[in-house]
């Protein structure tokens, strides 16, 4: 049954060192808050999962916390590079980065295995294509019925898996809407998860028809971080920081300018520093 | 009226796609192609964006796949899973728009590495949906500025596959769909042989010639035998692409 924590305290009870975690949420709802808690938190040797690292990675990767990532697709969208991620794997620096690279299909549907219980996710894909060569983890399987040989990749089963939702009510029931991404296979597919929220509220109310439950007794903890997906956003309280995505680009370009912003913006900071980002959309 | 080499490029993709299209578009130049047709002889073209947004009508470009304006804006939004099994796999998808850091004559993509894939030069972002989307959609429009860093004679990695070595490649991989079908440019429009499936230049934009085509392509491009004009951008065309850019900038600049 879901606890409700401090972020400090729920980052703490769940993400420990080495563990696998995947912080999702596809352009919509990343968890920023919860990861720069993680970076203060020096956590080191984590297996990250993340279809599109982003921001979010490129931070954790810069300072230090992974050893490995799995993904799908590794840019800053409509800008250009993830430098820091493109340090590491160019140049080792600050340490080497294992790569587990997928398609954005085979890291859906092994979410999708990961929440079903399955030990691996069968679909039509990665035909022709040059993934094939380098990750030994795509395989395939012929189809008892048809006899069509279709591709396979294991399931993603995180220790942890960390998103941001839109609300929780007072029972610790999770509510997503708008691009709700690979969020809710990520948590069922996790043995833990850590969910930070916009706001408690008493009653969801009206429901967008997209609208993503998380039932209470699915999810381990939730903190309430109001603001805690900026530069990402959260629908119908606060926009996707565009502008923001495109200044990241000189930010993170070199290494100094990247850990001198690092140390001001998150490890000089707290949560509470995301509530300027908060409010619901007029 | 005068136009960018790199307006050109989005009127003639804009330009290939159909009314009736069920379209999986990628960010950046296919994006902003893509919205261009919609507003222009395309109005009711679905765009599917593969964040989950279905038949979404942007009023801006969007940045990323996944921007709000994307979902506020949409038919439907279903979750990222769905979106890749029961619409991409399940083959409801009429034209994919892709682009790439290289490409080859039998229009195969590399977004994954320049140099070797162990030791990169330059690590790219990666395939993303490009590898399923090239192989599930019913035909893929790919849209690239012309250089020779670009166009390559062999891809340091192939990330989603167009027409393999040429003839029978993709049917012996038991696909059905038809792979590349043009691929536009700054100077030019490509189609693939009928018969060798090696890219073919078809169209000219005006004022591109033969050698400058030839002179940002590092392999000996072939000029179909008859060889078109591309019709210039029509002021309404640019007109309609001008403000979408000026729209977006603006919204882009001022959400920080």
């Amino acid at each position: 049954m879901a606890e409700f924590l401090s972020l400090p305290d729920a980052i703490a009870a769940n993400v420990r060192d080495g563990d696998t975690v995947a912080m999702e949420g596809f352009t919509h709802l990343i968890p920023f808050a919860a990861a720069h808690e993680v970076i203060r938190q020096g956590r080191k040797h984590l297996k990250l999962i993340r279809m599109t690292p982003d921001l979010i990675y490129d931070q954790l990767i810069g300072m230090g916390a992974a050893e490995k990532l799995t993904f799908s697709w590794g840019g800053n969208p409509g800008v250009g590079s993830l430098y820091r991620l493109r340090d590491a794997v160019e140049n080792g620096w600050p340490s080497p980065l294992a790569l587990e690279e997928h398609s954005h299909a085979a890291m859906a549907n092994a979410y999708d295995a990961g929440a079903a219980n399955l030990p691996f996710a069968v679909f039509r894909g990665y035909r022709g294509v040059e993934l094939t060569r380098v990750n030994p983890a795509i395989r395939s399987v012929t189809c008892p019925y048809t006899g069509e040989v279709l591709a396979t990749v294991p399931a993603i089963r995180p220790d942890v898996t960390v998103i941001h939702a839109l609300r929780a009510d007072r029972d610790g029931n999770v509510l997503l809407e708008g691009i709700v991404g690979v969020q809710k296979e990520a948590v069922l597919a996790a043995k833990r998860s850590v969910v930070t929220v916009e706001e408690i509220v008493d009653d969801f109310g009206e429901r967008n028809r997209n609208a993503v439950i998380l039932p209470a007794w699915t999810v381990s903890t939730i903190a309430v971080v109001p603001g805690g997906a900026f530069p990402s956003y959260a629908q119908g309280y606060y926009r996707r920081a565009n502008a923001f995505y495109k200044a990241w680009d000189a930010i993170a370009k070199e290494r100094d300018t990247f850990t001198a912003w690092m140390k001001e913006n998150v490890l000089a900071r707290d949560a509470s520093a995301f509530a300027a980002y908060a409010g619901r959309a007029s | 009226m005068t136009y960018t080499p790199s307006e050109i490029m989005t009127v003639a993709a804009a330009r290939a796609l159909r009314n009736s299209d069920i379209c999986f578009v990628g960010i950046g130049a296919p994006s902003a192609a893509c919205n261009l047709a919609r507003r222009t002889h395309a109005p009711d073209i679905t765009l599917i964006y593969e964040s989950g947004t279905i038949d979404t009508k942007p009023d801006i470009l969007p940045l990323s796949i996944g921007d709000g304006e994307l979902c506020d804006t949409a038919l439907t939004t279903v979750p990222v899973a769905e979106m890749f099994r029961y619409w991409l796999q399940g083959e409801r998808i009429t034209v994919g728009f892709l682009g790439g850091a290289q490409i080859d004559r039998y229009a195969n993509l590399n977004t994954t590495v320049v140099g070797r894939y162990e030791h990169p030069k330059v690590r790219l972002p990666g395939g993303g949906g490009a590898p399923e989307i090239a192989a599930c959609c019913g035909e893929i429009f790919i849209t690239m500025a012309m250089s020779k860093r670009a166009f390559v004679e062999k891809l340091d990695f192939v990330t989603s596959l167009g027409h393999g070595n040429g003839p029978g490649s993709r049917e012996k991989l038991g696909l059905k769909t038809k792979g590349p079908t043009r691929v536009v440019t700054d100077l030019c429009v490509f189609e693939p042989d009928p018969a060798t499936r090696e890219l073919t230049v078809v169209s000219l934009h005006p004022g591109a010639t033969r050698e400058v085509v030839q002179a940002e392509c590092a392999w000996p491009v072939r000029f179909a035998a008859n060889l078109q004009e591309t019709p210039p951008p029509t002021q309404s065309e640019l007109a309609v692409l001008r403000d979408l850019h000026a729209r977006t900038a603006k919204a882009h600049g001022s959400d920080a």
